[in-house]
């Protein structure tokens, strides 16, 4: 069989092994276009790579590892790290890795070239994967370029191909992936061709930038644009660009420069060019019979056609175009340094400031009228902040696994997590916060008399050093008393913080996993060491930018927990009143505020209990992904609302809905910890990992099936938890 | 005509060769326990392996007793099983794979199930060898030869 062919030889019966682009590439070539040199690894080789390494299994299994539509999408990008990882790790079967690397030093020696995806499904008229579907340029030497064909596959399998494949109905079982292999052509122009504009079909579009196509494509270098009158082949308009920068091959792939002043200054084609571009691509629409959208670029003053295709965009399409979303779970370098500046010069400066002035105002001095208008103003602050939280902090999250794909490409590790211990050991507020707990618990454990007098809930007479801590923890991460009795209804009150550091006085106190500084050191020298010297800035600020957004994960919601906490103090206050007054008339308006509000004096919900079903069904073994590694038993705590962590003992396991960091204080008591929502960077994943413990998340049904007492047994290796005596 | 010895082992071989799962039988206290698991035998066939989590019930019951039967068996839920599938079961001892010839044979292990990789390489998972004393092969409906292997 013809593992590899070149558009010469690529029949009409050979698009579904050479897919949309390939087979575009070869029609092309076969109509007296000038293309690149190519070839085309087909779909053939993808099927008995996968099929000999026993990756087309493991893929399904760890696709399957829980109904799809039950992963959240973080779960589905952890789903997707560890294939592309697999992709990367699994060496050739005898005889293919021979004949691949034999037809591309044949054809391409030294030569740089692209590596494009080419999907069967890929380019036809009903669905477009454009940008969903890796491709890489500028890519030179055998070896190079055979990993690059691994991450084209391994795309196949990418987060946003999975639910856009989903989405559009397409069963990602029968998903394969033909990969087209091109010279560089190192244009000084380029530009894309929309033959027919998608919103007026009487025009065409053309946009042309300085340089390679990539900045283009990428929406990193702003175009020229032409509107072209289809009938008279005529400009209708220019709109010139901002002409700043280019795309251009740089030693590894290529990079953004500055655009030479002379350049800067002129329009990358003249009009004569935008009529032969223009011509060329209605020639290519003539020859597919379709409306094209052609990508170009000028090797001198060749035009060279370097990929064509449907557009799926036009107006009569029945199916509207949801790239646009999936596309945007990705995040650039570039837009996270920006979004990395403003959360540390603005947002986090900001929130602090806001939770001391309110803190600032003296509640029980204010007037029932005024504290009805300081309600609303604390909920107003709460809910900007939360809103800030969800469009800023969150999409800071795409920093760690930014750098997790860059390290996994970069080191091609066994473990696909490996990344993590080079983020660990940040100076977390929320290790701060229970490394000041545990030096409480330690004076607590020493001194008998102080234990028995917090025992007995007498802290009048504290020793004055103590009490200042104490004071100094409340100031810093309040009293533990909302975290602890539950949100909306709690009770303030220095009891739980004191029942909580007993339990930990009571027994010796886990400690972060430590430093682990030979690992870290050889993590570091093993990362830097897969770069060339002038990449090496960049890696080290992307591992920079990914400490910090790592950190963030779990700072942003102590930060955010402080503002809220306010907002409790001053519903707190109004309670108050409202239970010594009632009747009164300004009680109404302190109470108009708490419904206004949602403060009212609802019961918090409380799942029902299952036992009767429990008891003719019960899990043994409750299958997530393995988020912590080790193996530990004890008995289940099971967090279904906050007053459950007051009775948080030690060595128990932590099992609850979703951890927040304004809960994880009783994580320091644990013995494993198990989530039910599922990823990988979930905050319960990242407190247990720098305490070294052993969690799963992910596990649906978690905080149902297991109920506190049960004897649980938390496998991090494999995540499964399992119910009963395990014998270990 | 009755298999002979080399036939019987032919038939066990590619049984083995064509198969990837086997029940696996234990007990403890007297209640017997029956298992799937994903097993490789080795070409003498003296030794069946397999891998499982250390937090299992079939781990805790080997552990107490460490006398087990293994069943591998062709059918595919047809009619035509009865006269035309093949039916093994493996007597013997297990006992865990440890030290240098665990990599070993973790290797022909991961050859035959390539997809377990991320499974059998677990801390928490141990790789069991069946020492076996016996094989009883059924086919043809009720015909029954046994093999019991030199100790």
């Amino acid at each position: 069989m013809n593992w590899i062919l070149p558009p010469e030889e690529i029949q009409s019966g050979d698009r579904h092994r050479v897919g949309g682009k390939g087979y575009a590439l070869s029609l092309l070539a076969k109509n007296g276009f000038r293309i690149p040199r190519t070839i085309c690894i087909t779909s053939d080789v993808y099927h008995e790579f996968v099929q000999r390494t026993g990756l087309r299994e493991r893929i399904l299994l760890e696709l399957h590892r829980k109904d799809f539509k039950a992963m959240r999408w973080e779960e589905i990008w952890d789903c997707a790290t560890r294939i592309r990882n697999m992709f990367l790790n699994k060496p050739f079967p005898d005889g293919l890795a021979q004949e691949i690397r034999t037809a591309i030093g044949d054809r391409f020696r030294d030569q740089p070239v692209a590596v494009r995806s080419s999907a069967p499904e890929e380019d036809d008229a009903r669905s477009s994967f454009a940008g969903l579907h890796e491709s890489f340029i500028n890519v030179a030497g055998v070896d190079s370029i055979v990993k690059h064909i691994r991450l084209v596959w391994a795309s196949l399998w990418s987060d946003a191909a999975l639910l856009y494949r989903q989405e559009i109905g397409l069963d990602v079982e029968k998903s394969s992936m033909a990969v087209v292999v091109q010279e560089t052509v190192a244009g000084d122009r380029s530009g894309v061709v929309f033959t027919k504009n998608p919103n007026d079909e009487n025009q065409g579009i053309i946009e042309s930038v300085y340089g390679l196509n990539q900045g283009l494509v990428d929406g990193t270098v702003a175009p020229d644009r032409w509107i072209m009158d289809r009938a008279r082949n005529t400009i209708v308009t220019h709109t010139p660009a901002e002409r700043k920068h280019w795309m251009i091959p740089g030693s590894k792939g290529v990079y953004l420069a500055k655009l030479p002043e002379d350049k800067s200054a002129q329009p990358p084609l003249t009009p004569q060019d935008v009529d032969y571009v223009f011509k060329t691509a209605r020639q290519a629409e003539v020859s597919f019979k379709a409306p094209q959208d052609v990508e170009w670029t000028f090797d001198r003053d060749t035009l060279v056609l370097l990929q064509s295709r449907p557009i799926t965009t036009l107006r009569s399409a029945d199916k509207k175009d949801e790239r646009g979303w999936y596309l945007s779970l990705h995040r650039s370098f570039d837009n996270l340094k920006n979004l990395r500046r403003k959360i540390e010069d603005e947002l986090i400066p900001g929130m602090i400031a806001a939770a001391e002035s309110l803190r600032a105002i003296d509640l029980a001095g204010l007037p029932d009228q005024d504290l009805a208008a300081e309600i609303r103003k604390r909920w107003e602050i709460n809910h900007k902040w939360a809103n800030i939280y969800w469009a800023d902090f969150i999409p800071y999250a795409h920093g760690v696994r930014l750098f997790g794909q860059v390290y996994n490409d970069a080191v091609q590790p066994d473990d696909p997590y490996e990344f993590i211990d080079l983020l660990t050991n940040t100076d977390m507020a929320s290790i701060a916060r229970n490394n000041m707990l545990m030096e409480l618990a330690g004076i607590i454990r020493s001194d008998q008399r102080l234990a028995e007098k917090l025992r007995q809930g007498d802290d009048a007479d504290l020793d004055a050093s103590f009490r200042s801590k104490i004071d100094e923890f409340i100031e810093k991460f309040g009293d533990l008393s909302c975290s602890v009795t539950g949100g909306k209804n709690c009770v303030l009150g220095t009891g739980p913080l004191y029942r909580l550091l007993l339990e930990m006085a009571e027994h010796p106190a886990l400690t972060e996993s430590g430093r682990k500084d030979d690992r870290i050191k050889h993590l570091r020298q093993k990362y830097f060491n897969s770069f060339d010297n002038d990449q090496n800035k960049r890696a080290q600020e992307l591992l920079e930018l990914a400490r910090s957004s790592y950190q963030l994960r779990d700072d942003d919601n102590i930060y955010l927990g402080r503002i809220e906490a306010q907002l409790l103090a001053a519903v707190q206050e109004a309670k108050r009143r409202l239970e010594e007054h009632s009747g009164r008339q300004a009680s109404e308006t302190l109470k108009k505020v708490l419904e206004d509000v949602d403060f009212g004096t609802k019961s918090p919900k409380v799942d029902p209990d299952s036992n009767a079903i429990r008891d003719k069904l019960r899990a043994r073994q409750l299958v997530g992904q393995p988020a912590g590694p080790g193996i530990a038993k004890g008995r289940a705590r099971v967090i279904q609302k906050h007053s459950d962590l007051a009775d948080f003992k030690h060595g128990e396991v932590l099992v609850c809905d979703a951890v927040d960091p304004n809960i994880t204080f009783v994580v320091p008591l644990a013995t494993a910890v198990v989530e039910r929502r599922g990823g990988m960077l979930i905050h319960g994943a990242i407190i247990a990992r720098e305490y070294g413990l052993p969690c799963i998340t992910g596990i649906p049904d978690a905080t149902t099936l297991v109920k506190t007492g049960d004897e649980i047994t938390v496998d991090g290796y494999l995540g499964i938890v399992t119910l009963g005596d395990t014998g270990l | 005509m009755m298999d002979t010895n080399e036939k019987f082992r032919m038939r066990l071989a590619e049984l083995f060769r064509t198969q990837n799962l086997a029940a696996l039988s234990t007990h403890q206290a007297g209640q017997p326990y029956a298992s799937l698991v994903a097993f490789y035998a080795a070409d003498d066939l003296k030794h069946i392996y397999f891998v499982t989590p250390k937090t299992t019930r079939k781990y805790a019951n080997i552990t107490a007793d460490n006398r087990v039967a293994v069943m591998v068996n062709s059918s595919t839920n047809k009619a035509s099983d009865f006269h035309q599938a093949i039916s093994v079961t493996a007597v013997g001892k297990v006992e865990e794979v440890v030290g240098s010839d665990r990599d070993l044979i973790l290797e022909q292990y991961l050859a035959k199930h390539p997809y377990l990789e991320e499974f059998v390489r677990s801390p928490s998972c141990a790789l069991l060898k069946v020492a076996v004393n016996s094989y009883y092969m059924v086919k043809n409906f009720q015909n029954v030869m046994e093999l019991h292997l030199e100790p």
